[in-house]
C-alpha cells in the first residue's frame, strides 16, 4: 500500500510555507496520501524524497498484460482485499490448457470450440481469454508443433509451459515475435528463462513452493531487468491455495512488499477431478488469482465460472443498471399485459428473457430502483407504490395501453393495496415471485 | 529471505452455537453439531485455529415438492415421497444436519395442519440421529401456527426454528425460548438489517448463542456479489467486536441455485449453457464455495452430488497447510 500521510510528511520540507495551498505540510501530506493532490504542488521537496515518493506511488501489484492480435488479458493493479472496500479491477484471465501429447486433430477441435465459445449474460457476451500449451512430452519439436496448431486455431493470448529453456525456445519460435507468458522460471532454470523472457519481451511466470523462495527468485529476476512477472506459489489444494493467495495479497497491499507484488497464476485443473476443479477455479476467482488455467472445457462449467467472475468483479458502488422506461417485448399491442420490475440489470434481463422466450407480447415497465433487485429495493424503500405510480405517469403508460392493469412481482404482493390507492381505476395483479415462472403465469392467468 | 506475513489479530469472535441435544442433554439426537467460534476470517489457519468446520445441511420437504427441478426429484427418487425416508437418504449422503421445510398445503391442496406438521417432525426425528432445523412455509401466520406446536412437541431437542424475519419473529422466538430450541433470523442482504433483527431478538432476552443468522445471498448470476459482500462485512464486524453480528451464518445455496433458470430448466435454453445436470450442480457448488469463503457456517444444499463435492471442498479448506 502507498505511504501514510505521516510517512509522507516525514519526506516533506516541514516548513509550512503554504505555497502548495494548504496551511501545513501535514495537511498537504494527508491530501497526498489520499491521492487528491500532486507532489509537484510542493516547490521545495528534495529529489531524494521525490524518488522515494514515486516508488511508493507505483501500484503494489504490478499490472501484467498478456497480448495477442486484437486480444488482451490483464491482471494486477488491485488495491483492496475485500471488494466492498472499493472494487476489484482486473478480472482474472481464464486459460484452457492443452498438452503437447494430445493428437493434433484433438487439439485443433478443442481449441476451435473453446475459442468460438460465447455465452450471453445480462446482455454481455462472455468468453475465455486464451490458451496454455504445456510441454508434457519433453520433446521440443512436439511442443513447437502443438503451439503452432493452437495458434492456428485461435488468436487469443497464450501461456507456454515448460521448465526447459530449450523447449521453451522452440515453442516461442512457432509464434514469430509474439509475447506469450513464459511459464516458467524456478530455482534451477531461472537464469536461462530470464534471459529468454528478456530477449523476447515476454512476461515470465516464477515458480516456487514457499513464499520465501518465491520472493528470492523474483528479486534475482527483477535484478536482471525484468518487470513483468507472474507468480505461482504452489498451493494446489483448497486450503494452501487460499492461504498463499491471501498472504501474497496482504503482503502486497499492507506491506507494499515488492518481491511478491505480481499477479498470481492458479492451476485448479491440477486437482484432476472436474467437479473439484470448478470449485477451485471459483475460489481462485474470488480469492485473488490473476490468471487461471483450467483443464476441462465444458460449457456447463465455464459458463458459471465466467458468470462468477463477472459478479465478483462488479463495482459494488455501481450496480449494473438498465435505463428505466417502458420496454416493448415481442411487439405488444395496446391490449397486451403490463408487467413491472426494477432497473437492476440482472432483474431486468431475467424478466425480459423469460417473457421474450415465452413468445407472448407484453409491456415491461422498468422503474428507477437505483439498480437494486426487487426485494432489496423494496427493503430499502426504492421500489414502492409511489415510485411505481410515478413511473406509470412519467413514461405515459396510460397512453400506450388500453387495459388498465399492472402485474406486480410476487415478492412485493404486499404493495397491492397501496398501489390501488396510487393508481385509482387500475387493476393490480400479483405475478410470480421468480421470473422463471412468468411464462406459465402469463399463459394461465393473463 | 524470511518473510513476515501480516497477521490480523481481532478483538472479537463468533459465538459457538450447538444444534441438537442428545438423550443426556434432554433431546434424542445421536450427536450434536457445533458451529461458529471463529476468531479470524474463514480458513486463515495461520492466524488462528478454526474451532468448528462449516457443516452441510440438506433441505427436505414434508411431501414431494412438485415445483422443484426434475433433476433433484430424480436424484432423490422414491425418498422424496416421504420426509422420513428422505432424511435417512440425506444422512446416508454424509450431511451433518437436516433442514425440513413445510409446504403451505398438503398434496390434496388443504392447508398444512399443526397435527400433520408435528407428526412429520416426529417421524423425521425417529429416522435420523442428526440435529434438525424446521422451517415454516414462509407465511407468517401459518409459520407460527405450525412451529409453536412443533416446538412444544419436541421440547429440549434444540431444533432450529425458522424463519424469523423483522415482521414475524416474536412468536417463534418465544416458543423457542420456552421449549429449549434455537432460531434462525433472516434479513435481505444488508448488514444493518441483519444487526437490527439480532438486536430485536436479543431484546426479548433470548440468548444469542441460540441464534443463527441468514443474511440471504442470492445465487450465482443473480446477485451473489451482494450477499458475498454483506457476509464479508458482517464477519469483519463480528471480528472487530460488534456483539450483534457475532452469530454463525446459515446460507441456502441449494434453494438459491435451484430456483435459477440455469439449474431449473433443461429445454429451450442456449446451447452455450452446456449439460443441464452438470450446470445445475455447478451452480449449486460454485454458489456454495463462494459463500464458504465469505464466512458461511452452515450451507443448506439440495443435490446429492453437490453434497459430496462441497464436503470434499470443506475438508480441503479445513486441512491446515504446512505454512500455517
Amino acid at each position: 500500500m502507498a505511504l501514510t500521510g505521516i510517512q509522507i510528511y516525514k519526506l516533506l520540507p516541514q516548513t509550512n510555507c503554504k505555497e502548495c495551498g494548504f496551511p501545513t505540510c501535514l495537511a498537504f501530506a494527508m491530501k497526498l496520501a489520499a491521492k487528491q493532490v500532486e507532489l509537484a504542488d510542493c516547490p521545495y521537496v528534495s529529489e531524494d524524497s521525490q524518488a522515494q515518493l514515486a516508488e511508493s506511488a507505483a501500484p503494489p501489484i504490478r499490472l501484467v498484460a498478456l497480448k495477442s492480435d486484437g486480444h488482451e488479458s490483464k491482471a494486477g493493479n488491485e488495491v483492496v482485499l475485500f471488494r466492498h472496500e472499493k472494487t476489484f479491477y482486473h478480472m482474472p484471465g481464464i486459460f484452457l490448457r492443452i498438452m503437447d501429447t494430445e493428437a493434433e486433430a484433438d487439439i485443433k477441435a478443442k481449441v476451435s470450440a473453446a475459442d468460438a465459445y460465447k455465452v450471453n449474460y445480462v446482455g454481455i457476451d462472455l468468453s475465455i481469454d486464451g490458451f496454455a500449451v504445456a510441454s508434457v512430452s519433453g520433446d521440443a519439436g512436439k511442443f513447437s508443433q502443438a503451439v503452432s496448431v493452437v495458434r492456428k486455431a485461435s488468436q487469443k493470448p497464450l501461456v507456454l509451459m515448460s521448465r526447459d529453456p530449450e523447449i521453451m525456445k522452440a515453442g516461442l519460435e512457432s509464434l514469430s515475435g509474439e509475447t506469450p507468458l513464459i511459464y516458467g522460471a524456478d530455482a534451477n532454470n531461472w537464469e536461462a528463462m530470464a534471459i529468454l523472457a528478456k530477449e523476447q519481451k515476454c512476461a515470465l511466470g516464477v515458480i516456487d513452493t514457499t513464499l520465501d523462495g518465491l520472493a528470492d527468485l523474483t528479486q534475482k529476476i527483477t535484478d536482471k531487468g525484468l518487470e513483468d512477472l507472474v507468480v505461482d506459489p504452489g498451493g494446489r489444494d483448497f486450503s494452501s491455495g487460499l492461504t498463499y493467495n491471501t498472504q501474497i495479497r496482504r503482503l502486497s497491499l499492507k506491506k507494499n512488499f515488492r518481491p511478491l507484488g505480481f499477479p498470481i497464476i492458479a492451476f485448479p485443473g491440477d486437482v484432476g477431478d472436474s467437479g473439484l476443479e470448478s470449485m477451485l477455479a471459483a475460489q481462485a476467482i474470488s480469492k485473488y488469482a490473476g490468471f487461471i488455467v483450467i483443464d476441462n472445457f465444458s460449457p456447463a462449467t465455464v459458463y458459471p465460472l465466467l458468470v462468477l467472475r463477472q459478479n465478483i468483479y462488479t463495482d459494488p458502488q455501481k450496480p449494473i443498471q438498465v435505463q428505466p422506461g417502458l420496454y416493448e417485448i415481442n411487439a405488444p399491442k395496446p391490449e397486451d399485459p403490463l408487467l413491472v420490475t426494477t432497473n437492476f440489470s440482472i432483474t431486468y434481463f431475467s424478466v425480459a428473457n423469460e417473457v421474450e422466450g415465452s413468445g407472448l407480447p407484453a409491456w415491461l415497465l422498468v422503474t428507477d430502483a437505483e439498480g437494486m433487485s426487487v426485494l432489496t429495493a423494496w427493503a430499502a424503500g426504492k421500489f414502492d407504490a409511489e415510485r411505481i405510480a410515478k413511473a406509470v405517469k412519467e413514461f405515459n403508460v396510460a397512453d400506450k395501453i388500453s387495459k388498465k392493469q399492472v402485474v406486480l412481482p410476487g415478492h412485493v404482493a404486499v404493495l397491492s393495496g397501496e398501489l390501488e390507492e396510487e393508481l385509482p381505476g387500475w387493476a393490480i395483479k400479483v405475478g410470480p415471485r421468480e421470473a422463471v415462472d412468468l411464462p406459465s403465469y402469463m399463459k394461465q392467468v393473463l | 529471505m524470511p518473510i513476515e506475513v501480516p497477521k490480523d489479530t481481532w478483538p472479537g469472535e463468533v459465538r459457538s452455537v450447538t444444534l441438537g441435544a442428545t438423550v443426556e442433554q434432554g433431546g434424542s439426537r445421536a450427536r450434536t453439531v457445533t458451529v461458529g467460534g471463529e476468531k479470524t476470517l474463514p480458513f486463515m489457519h495461520f492466524e488462528s485455529e478454526m474451532p468448528n468446520a462449516p457443516v452441510i445441511a440438506v433441505e427436505i420437504k414434508d411431501r414431494r415438492p412438485e415445483d422443484w427441478s426434475p433433476l433433484l426429484l430424480e436424484a432423490w427418487g422414491e425418498a422424496a415421497e416421504n420426509p422420513a425416508a428422505w432424511a435417512r437418504a440425506a444422512e446416508d449422503q454424509g450431511c451433518d444436519l437436516i433442514q425440513l421445510t413445510f409446504h403451505l398445503t398438503d398434496a390434496a391442496g388443504e392447508t398444512t395442519t399443526p397435527e400433520s406438521a408435528v407428526s412429520t417432525v416426529k417421524s423425521v426425528l425417529e429416522t435420523t440421529g442428526l440435529p434438525l432445523m424446521v422451517f415454516g412455509p414462509g407465511q407468517a401466520e401459518l409459520d407460527n401456527e405450525l412451529l409453536v406446536p412443533v416446538a412444544e412437541a419436541t421440547k429440549g431437542e434444540r431444533l432450529v426454528l425458522g424463519i424469523c424475519e423483522d415482521k414475524n419473529y416474536r412468536t417463534i422466538v418465544a416458543t423457542a425460548m420456552a421449549n429449549d430450541h434455537l432460531v434462525v433470523a433472516r434479513t435481505p442482504m444488508d448488514v444493518n438489517l441483519a444487526k437490527q433483527l439480532n438486536i430485536l431478538i436479543s431484546d426479548m432476552d433470548f440468548p444469542l448463542d441460540r441464534v443463527l443468522m441468514d443474511p440471504t445471498t442470492g445465487a450465482l448470476g443473480y446477485g451473489i456479489e451482494y450477499g458475498y459482500s454483506a457476509m464479508e462485512r458482517l464477519r469483519l464486524a463480528a471480528l472487530q467486536g460488534d456483539n450483534m453480528t457475532q452469530l454463525p451464518m446459515l446460507v441456502t445455496p441449494g434453494f438459491e441455485a435451484w430456483k435459477t433458470k440455469e439449474a431449473k430448466v433443461g429445454e429451450g435454453v442456449p446451447e452455450s449453457w452446456g449439460d443441464w445436470e452438470e450446470r445445475g450442480i455447478n451452480w449449486e457448488t460454485l454458489t456454495s464455495i463462494t459463500l464458504l469463503e465469505s464466512g458461511a457456517d452452515i450451507v443448506v444444499l439440495r443435490h446429492p452430488e453437490s453434497i459430496k463435492r462441497v464436503k470434499t471442498a470443506i475438508e480441503g479448506l479445513m486441512a491446515v497447510p504446512e505454512t500455517a
